[in-house]
């Protein structure tokens, strides 16, 4: 695996050195933008901080970073795999189709905004301990899942999945969130519920030395949207 | 009970009515039916569902039918408007938003009607376009101030990535789910065959079309729909939508009815869910942020595809492309708010946003005070309706002009506004297979092509009567336009002259 020290180099260089490499390994990344923009199969390792629109667009592969991520990742993600050794800023996962990310920390406001699932793509957010507000605004497919490691008693903001039109947002907590819009369905998850994303809280568990018994045997909360179509008696022809 | 009485009547000539039946196959709003009578079966209408969109009038084989304006009314009153009237009677009988679609139908000023174009007299000589070469190309994108040479003294050829048409005009953005299959078809076969850019809007490229890529401009939008990598390469450049002339400053929102499996399939999204775009973008809050989605997507294509940035022309719209020119886009669109669109809330379209003629004159004229009018392309729409406006658009500061309305014209739509119901009769702003099969895209396509090629030469008559051939020296050319009745704040905006002057 190559190295890059990307100390000083400015993010169309950095970008341009990593298209010529299938795995790539960087040092000393400071905030150069756009690592992995619409990349489809690479395998890279970023040391440091990674800017803002780390993987937009991106359509496969791995990114592993070492560090806290800047604001919106993963923009229209499509597929791949993004796992955060720390926080994720902003926007993470901004109208994501595909993939899963991983973020062992806090994600920042408006994570999981428009995120949607088609065919067999079906995106996944795990956020390890709570997000901003606006989680999964807007969103019309996929999963969320805030694990709450550290048991804080709000894991989500204000207006999480408000606009939801799709997918669902679980969230680990003792007791029901408060602030939701009223179009959203909440729900206590059963055992039933809670199968489907077992896999995803093993996976964050093996990432980050977590132990996913303590996480599991504990409350869980289950956001989705009451209709598909939300606006449908909004309007009147004219 | 309802209050809202038919806006038409359908006259129906029984001399010449052969209870043939067509109408009734002919209309998806089930206006006409045949119905068994004592004396034989008869056709009956049902006004009520009419939208005035011809289609029974035209393929009636007898021209047994009129549509007429109901002369019904309300008592004579100025201010309370026969449709004022009857959209109070629709929203109390429903609680609903007003939506309608196509441009503002409203009475507001039309610049492009007041200002007359110049042409050479005794001083300078006019052109023949028919004998002499004229040339129409246009090539949009960023142009570098700075000659760079290597080491040799040859020049280094670094030029910003480029969109070149054969004419100064490309068919708007319009998606596939707000219009159909043919419709996108004919637009596609136009474009590849004029040598110009159809856009696929905010609804994806259906696969199909991935073959007309080096004539589409594909369209990232707020709900990234149908977004994915090899869309992002599929098309000659990528246009961000920030907003629409039709609708500045709310997002879009396709009903799941219009959903269809191939629509899903183009959208990337399951059927029947409703497609919802965002008013904004929710990573774009300014400027930095545009130039940050901006230089994703360049990142993304490799710098290889030139970037548009589609804004609605609103009232600081000289300030905000002032922006986009700083952010790194190669071209700006201004859409205008006559701008059409395939559903908007009535009383966002006809009260949002200011006309193009006067939104394109002051980003040109502000671009040029910064210096800045080469950093970008400037595209205006927004109810270009032929090619003097086209002429004029471009003599006022546009590079080129989108053209939506007028396309769908040429495809045979009639204007009767009513895109937003899925039903049209003329297989443009459809899903319904039977309806998208009425539009032949072979045939469409030649319409579109015919009409370009109409409006090239008028362009060209134009130019050459102006003493000019290049297209090039028209633009900004304002000297060769003229105001007439406009005040002095409008002729100040315009950059403009009165007539006589």
């Amino acid at each position: 695996m190559k190295t890059i020290n990307c100390e000083k180099l400015d993010f169309s260089k950095l970008g341009e050195l990593i298209r010529e490499e299938k795995e790539v390994e960087l040092i000393n990344c400071e905030g150069q933008r756009f690592i992995g923009a619409g990349t489809e199969n690479k395998k890279i390792i970023i040391n440091g901080v990674p800017g803002n629109g780390l993987a937009s667009f991106m359509s496969g592969g791995e990114i592993t970073v070492r560090g806290n991520v800047q604001d919106q990742a993963c923009d229209t993600m499509n597929d791949g795999n993004v796992v955060i050794y720390g926080s994720a800023g902003d926007a993470t996962g901004y109208a994501m189709r595909g993939g899963t990310i991983y973020i062992e920390g806090k994600a920042g406001y408006r994570t999981g905004i428009h995120i949607k699932e088609y065919g067999d793509k079906k995106p996944v957010i795990v956020i390890g301990e709570t997000a901003g507000s606006f989680l999964g605004e807007y969103q019309a497919g996929g999963i969320i899942i805030v694990l709450n490691r550290k048991d804080d008693k709000s894991p989500v903001g204000f207006f999480c999945g408000t606009g939801m039109h799709g997918g669902k947002i679980v969230i680990r907590c003792a007791k029901e969130p408060k602030n939701l819009s009223p179009k959203i369905r909440i729900k206590k998850a059963n055992e039933e519920d809670l199968k489907e994303i077992k896999r995803y809280v093993f996976k964050f568990c093996e990432y980050f030395s977590e132990d996913a018994n303590r996480l599991l045997n504990s409350d869980f909360y289950i956001l989705t949207p009451d209709s598909e179509n939300p606006y449908k008696e909004l309007y009147v022809q004219n | 009970m309802s209050y809202v009485y038919a806006d038409y009547e359908i006259k129906r000539d029984l001399t010449r009515c052969t209870t043939c039946g067509i109408c009734v196959k002919q209309c998806f709003n089930g206006v006409h039916s045949l119905i068994e009578t004592e004396k034989g079966v008869r056709l009956v209408s049902d006004e009520s569902k009419c939208v005035n969109c011809h289609r029974c009038v035209s393929l009636c084989p007898s021209r047994a039918l009129k549509i007429v304006r109901s002369d019904l009314f309300f008592r004579e009153n100025d201010n309370w408007k026969d449709s004022v009237i009857k959209e109070i009677y629709k929203q109390a009988e429903s609680g609903g938003v007003l939506l309608s679609s196509m441009g503002c139908p409203e009475e507001y000023p039309v610049y492009f009607d007041k200002i007359l174009i110049n042409a050479s007299q005794v001083t300078n000589p006019s052109i023949d376009p028919l004998r002499e070469p004229m040339e129409t190309k246009v090539t949009l994108g960023k142009r570098n101030h700075e000659i760079q040479r290597d080491k040799n003294g040859h020049i280094v050829c670094n030029t910003s990535p480029r969109l070149n048409l054969e004419l100064p005009i490309m068919f708007s953005a319009m998606s596939y789910g707000s219009i159909s299959y043919n419709a996108h078809k004919s637009l596609a076969l136009a474009a590849t065959e004029l040598g110009i850019c159809y856009n696929t809007g905010e609804g994806g490229l259906n696969k199909d079309f991935f073959k007309y890529g080096k004539n589409t401009i594909v369209q990232v939008a707020s709900g990234r729909f149908g977004v994915y990598k090899d869309y992002l390469e599929a098309g000659a450049a990528i246009e961000i939508k920030m907003g629409q002339g039709a609708k500045p400053g709310i997002g879009g929102h396709l009903p799941g009815a219009k959903i269809t499996e191939d629509v899903s399939m183009t959208r990337m999204i399951p059927v029947g869910t409703d497609a919802i775009s965002p008013a904004p973008h929710h990573d774009i809050y300014s400027i930095e942020d545009l130039k940050q989605l901006v230089f994703a997507l360049k990142e993304a294509t490799e710098y290889k595809k030139p970037i548009i940035v589609k804004v609605a022309a609103v009232h600081n719209i000289a300030a905000v492309a002032s922006g986009i020119a700083r952010s790194g886009a190669d071209i700006i669109a201004i859409d205008g708010f006559r701008g059409g669109t395939g559903a908007a809330p009535t009383r966002i379209r006809d009260n949002v946003g200011i006309p193009i003629e006067l939104a394109l004159a002051s980003v040109d004229s502000r671009l040029r005070e910064e210096g800045i009018r080469e950093n970008v392309s400037l595209v205006a729409g927004g109810s270009i309706r032929s090619s003097a406006d086209v002429v004029k658009a471009i003599a006022l500061g546009a590079d080129a002009v989108y053209i939506g309305t007028a396309a769908l014209v040429a495809l045979g739509c009639h204007l009767c506004r009513n895109c937003q119901s899925g039903k049209c009769n003329w297989g443009i702003a459809t899903q319904i297979p039977e309806l998208v099969g009425r539009l032949e895209p072979e045939t469409g396509s030649k319409r579109l092509v015919n009409l370009l090629t109409a409006w090239d030469h008028e362009i060209k008559e134009f130019m050459g009567g102006m003493g000019i051939n290049s297209i090039e020296a028209l633009k900004g050319n304002r000297l060769m336009l003229r105001g007439v009745g406009l005040n002095e704040k409008e002729l100040a905006i315009l950059g403009i002259k009165h007539a006589g002057e």
